[in-house]
């Protein structure tokens, strides 16, 4: 009897849960099955199979990559650069500057530091956009260097974006190492720097691959920054921003704009697919520590 | 700590010498308003050249000092260039009529006055907040019912979390155009007329799109919660006659306290940052016909989306800065309470 109830729990629990992933899942189910159709199937019945063809779903990829505002191979690659510096970047550096706060936090330099980076974690992104961009304008100008539409400008201000959260969490990672490691290397005449390089590095990498995926989730989707600092038709361009730009160009062509939104979600489903555990797991402790 | 400290002292003055002095003719270079393209290159790698000689510099006594600033340098530079001088900037031009490239006087709260005086601003404040508390309810109680069904034995739960957290991996740009077909092509079957179009039904698409986006990330959060709660506890309870009502009103729900309150304000913060959506969805249309009386056009519009707009679409740079630097103030006030919140709980543990 017992059994059985159960059994019929479980039942129903499977049922509701599958029925919620149906209405999760429904929205990509619309992309994927409209990038295989054309307009006018599309406008006569979106949720059809009617008009569906392999063929059509290479003529609507054509279209899109090849699309003058689109460029999705070289807005691909862009926003794959810019992801992929900032993220080594962000975790060497922020690893770095982590591990000086940690070792010298009794003092009140290091506190002071520490403190303002919590602090600006609260600072949001609007506050500061319209300064930054006439900060880069003017800095760019002054040294030589292109800070705006330039691929080393954008990440240079992912690197301070990103900065605060990375030191946050590294830094009560390190905490937890046992200062007596870099001691005994110290003793068998390990230089400070040959200390954190092959010692603590190596020991942050479960820490490391958090920051990174909490920082990788919001720079590859990030839209704001980008279009502000790289211009929404600039020369440089990220993914979310030429998805804007070609449906800003295309309105209402859902053939073209729904192939170009499944090239979008592709790159960061396989990445999922690959690493799920690792981006769930992740983004909890971030959520947790931060 | 260096074999041939003579050898690594001479190389370590010239690159400081050398790196000293590209850095200083680079400068020069900059002030003196010469365009020559290779000023850049030359800068960067007059101060790489200068840091690596401070580096090599053969010092026992200071070396641990040098490596300490070699390694916080950098990121603090980013960050103070990128954050702290355009925050400092911001609070002052929001009291100039700066025009996003200069400014010719000191005006002081008079945008501010403007703002508070523009009823399409108060309609964005007050749609941000409606659409903040509605969020944070619904977002934590559909994100806490499904981390309960992910944690009940369901049979493939892991499928099921990966799924419901699947729309968070997608930014919000494409999300926002993939609603749109959904409301103005599909679900215009059944409505008849598309949600976009009116206000009202605007607003609610864009709660539940956020909703759809957002409550799998959150669910993860409490499903750690729960599973955290001690099994001997549970069990206790089991053994003393709980039902399962009883379990999760008189023990779950309380030991998992702290993790209502992360999820709260994490679901508020960003809710009230809400951009991307907004911009897709609806780009912030939707009229509104007498509000303070003013005809509206920005119905569905919220503050950061108005802040944005201000600036970059009517160009009105400091008009624009003085309403981010209001957004500043009331999340700085959102997240002392959640400080003063947490710190409570942590002592009452």
């Amino acid at each position: 009897m017992v059994g059985k109830e159960k059994r019929t729990k479980s039942y129903i629990l499977t049922v509701v849960g599958v029925i919620i992933a149906l209405y999760v899942l429904f929205p990509f189910f619309l992309v994927v099955l409209n990038s295989f159709k054309a307009q006018a199937s599309i406008v006569e019945s979106p949720v059809a199979f009617k008009g569906a063809s392999f063929g059509q779903l290479m003529k609507n990829l054509n279209a899109v990559i090849n699309n003058s505002n689109f460029q999705f191979w070289y807005a691909f690659g862009t926003s794959a650069v810019i992801t992929i510096i900032s993220l080594v970047l962000l975790a060497v550096l922020g690893a770095m500057a982590a591990w000086v706060i940690s070792r010298n936090n009794k003092t009140t330099w290091a506190t002071v530091i520490y403190m303002v980076f919590i602090a600006s974690m609260i600072i949001p992104f609007q506050v500061v956009m319209l300064p930054l961009i006439s900060t880069f304008r003017d800095v760019g100008k002054f040294i030589g260097i292109s800070m705006l539409q330039s691929i080393p400008g954008i990440v240079f201000a992912y690197c301070g974006f990103g900065g605060a959260m990375t030191v946050f969490i590294l830094t009560g990672f390190i905490k937890g190492v046992p200062y007596d490691l870099e001691e005994a290397a110290a003793i068998d005449g390990c230089s400070p720097e040959g200390t954190f390089f092959k010692i603590i590095l190596p020991l942050l990498t479960p820490v490391i691959t958090t920051v990174t995926i909490l920082n990788g989730m919001w720079i590859w989707n990030d839209y704001l920054l980008p279009s502000l600092m790289l211009g929404q038709n600039g020369k440089v361009k990220t993914l979310p921003v030429a998805v804007q730009a070609f449906v800003g160009s295309y309105v209402k062509q859902w053939d073209l704009i729904l192939t170009a939104a499944l090239l979008a979600i592709i790159p960061m489903v396989v990445i999922f697919l690959i690493g799920q555990k690792q981006i769930m797991n992740g983004m909890v402790e971030g959520a947790v520590k931060g | 700590m260096k074999t041939n400290t003579a050898g690594s002292k001479g190389l370590s003055m010239i690159l400081m010498a050398a790196g000293a002095i590209m850095t200083i003719a680079a400068l020069a270079l900059d002030f003196m308003g010469n365009k020559a393209s290779f000023r850049g290159p030359l800068l960067v790698i007059g101060v790489l050249a200068f840091v690596l000689g401070v580096y090599l510099f053969p010092t026992l006594k200071h070396h641990r000092k040098i490596v300490y600033v070699i390694f916080l340098f950098p990121l603090l530079f980013t960050f103070v260039v990128t954050v702290i001088i355009p925050l400092v900037l911001g609070i002052f031009y929001s009291m100039t009529d700066w025009t996003g490239i200069q400014f010719t006087k000191f005006v002081g709260l008079a945008n501010y006055a403007v703002m508070f005086k523009d009823p399409a601003f108060i309609w964005s404040v007050l749609m941000t907040f409606v659409f903040v508390v509605i969020n944070m309810v619904l977002v934590n109680l559909v994100a806490f019912l499904l981390a309960l069904l992910c944690t009940s034995g369901l049979k493939g739960d892991g499928f099921f979390r990966a799924a419901y957290f699947l729309p968070n991996l997608i930014g919000g740009i494409v999300l926002g155009y993939i609603w749109q077909f959904v409301f103005n092509n599909v679900l215009i079957n059944i409505t008849k007329i598309s949600w976009l179009v009116q206000t009202k039904t605007a607003m609610l698409a864009i709660v539940i799109v956020y909703i759809w986006q957002y409550a799998g990330y959150i669910m993860l959060i409490y499903i750690t919660g729960i599973t955290q709660v001690p099994k001997d506890v549970l069990e206790a309870a089991s053994i003393d006659g709980a039902d399962a009502k009883q379990t999760l009103f008189q023990i779950k729900i309380p030991m998992i306290a702290s993790t209502i309150t992360i999820c709260t304000f994490l679901t508020l913060t960003s809710a009230f940052k809400q951009f991307d959506v907004n911009l897709a969805l609806t780009g912030g249309t939707g009229s509104v016909p007498n509000f303070m009386g003013a005809y509206l056009t920005n119905g569905t519009q919220m503050l950061a989306l108005n802040i944005y707009n201000t600036a970059v679409s009517k160009n009105n740079y400091s008009l624009g800065q003085a309403k981010a630097v209001l957004f500043f103030i009331i999340l700085a006030c959102v997240s002392l309470v959640q400080v003063r919140i947490s710190n409570s709980k942590e002592v009452e543990l």
